[in-house]
C-alpha cells in the first residue's frame, strides 16, 4: 500500500530540486519555473496530507497557493518584459542595481 | 492489484523526478518550460490517485495550460536562447550543499515526525458518492469565503500591475 509518507518524500526531493534550481541557474526566466517547481512539491504533500487525514482544507489551500501562483505569474513576467527592454538581458547577474 | 498500484507509483514518481531535473539541468529555456509541464501532468496523476481529481483538472488547466503557455510565449517573445556561461564553480558547489543539507533535513522530519491517523471524515467513497468539486465547492463557500474573496481581489491587482509594468508608457 502506498503510504502518505512516499508522497511526502517525493514532495522533499522536488522542493530540494527547485532549490538547487534556484540557487544554480541564471536565467531569470528558469529560477522562475524552479520556483513554481516548489510550490507544487507543496501542493503534493497539502493534498496528500489532506487525503490522509480525511479533511478537505489541505485542497482548498492547494487552490489558493494555485491563485497565488497565477498572480506572480503575470506579474513575474510582465517585471521581466520591462528589464529586458531597459537591460537586453535577462541574466540575474545583470540585476544588480541594488547591490551593495 | 496492490502490487500494480504500487508499481504505478513508483513508475510515475520516477518520470516526475527525472523531468523535474531537466527543469534544472536543461541548457534552453524551452527545454526546462516542455520538462516542467511534463512534472505537472506527473503530479496531476499523483492527485487522481490521492482521490482528488477536480485539483488534478485544475492543475491541468491552470498550470499545464494557463501559467505554462505565458512562460512560454515570454520566452519565445524574448527569444532566449541556450545560456552560453554557467555560474561559477563554487556557486553550483555551494547550491548543492545547500540544497542536500535541505533535502536531508526534510527527510528527518518526514521520518520523525508522524502524520497522525486519520480524523476526518471523508474518505475515497465520499469523494466518490458526493463528488469531489461539490465538496471543494462547499468547503470554499462556507469555510473559505473570506480567503476567496480576498484571492478575487489578488487577482484584479496582479492584472492592474501586469499591465502597468509591461506598459511601455502609463
Amino acid at each position: 500500500m502506498i503510504s502518505v509518507y512516499h508522497y511526502l518524500v517525493l514532495s522533499a526531493i522536488l522542493f530540494s530540486l527547485g532549490v538547487i534550481g534556484v540557487l544554480t541557474r541564471r536565467n531569470a526566466i528558469v529560477l522562475f519555473m524552479c520556483v513554481e517547481l516548489m510550490l507544487n512539491a507543496v501542493n503534493l504533500s497539502f493534498i496528500a496530507l489532506s487525503s490522509h487525514l480525511g479533511n478537505m482544507d489541505g485542497q482548498v489551500f492547494v487552490f489558493f497557493i494555485m491563485t497565488v501562483a497565477a498572480a506572480e505569474a503575470a506579474v513575474g513576467l510582465a517585471l521581466m518584459i520591462a528589464f529586458y527592454r531597459n537591460r537586453e538581458s535577462i541574466d540575474v547577474e545583470d540585476f544588480s542595481l541594488l547591490k551593495w | 492489484m496492490d502490487l500494480l498500484q504500487q508499481l504505478f507509483f513508483y513508475l510515475v514518481a520516477l518520470v516526475t523526478l527525472v523531468s523535474g531535473f531537466l527543469v534544472i539541468r536543461c541548457k534552453n529555456p524551452i527545454n526546462s518550460a516542455i520538462s516542467l509541464v511534463m512534472t505537472f501532468f506527473c503530479l496531476a496523476v499523483f492527485y487522481v490517485m490521492l482521490h482528488a481529481p477536480f485539483m488534478a483538472a485544475v492543475q491541468i488547466m491552470v498550470y499545464a495550460g494557463a501559467i505554462m503557455v505565458l512562460i512560454m510565449f515570454v520566452i519565445m517573445l524574448l527569444n532566449l536562447g541556450s545560456e552560453v556561461v554557467g555560474r561559477y564553480r563554487h556557486a553550483v558547489t555551494g547550491a548543492l550543499v545547500a540544497g542536500g543539507l535541505l533535502l536531508l533535513q526534510l527527510l528527518i522530519l518526514v521520518k520523525q515526525g508522524g502524520v497522525s491517523p486519520t480524523v476526518g471524515t471523508i474518505n475515497a467513497q465520499t469523494v466518490e458518492a458526493v463528488g469531489h468539486t461539490e465538496l471543494i465547492g462547499f468547503a470554499m463557500f462556507t469555510d473559505f469565503l473570506l480567503p476567496f474573496e480576498i484571492a478575487s481581489i489578488l487577482l484584479l491587482v496582479a492584472i492592474v500591475g501586469a499591465v502597468v509594468l509591461a506598459k511601455r508608457e502609463v
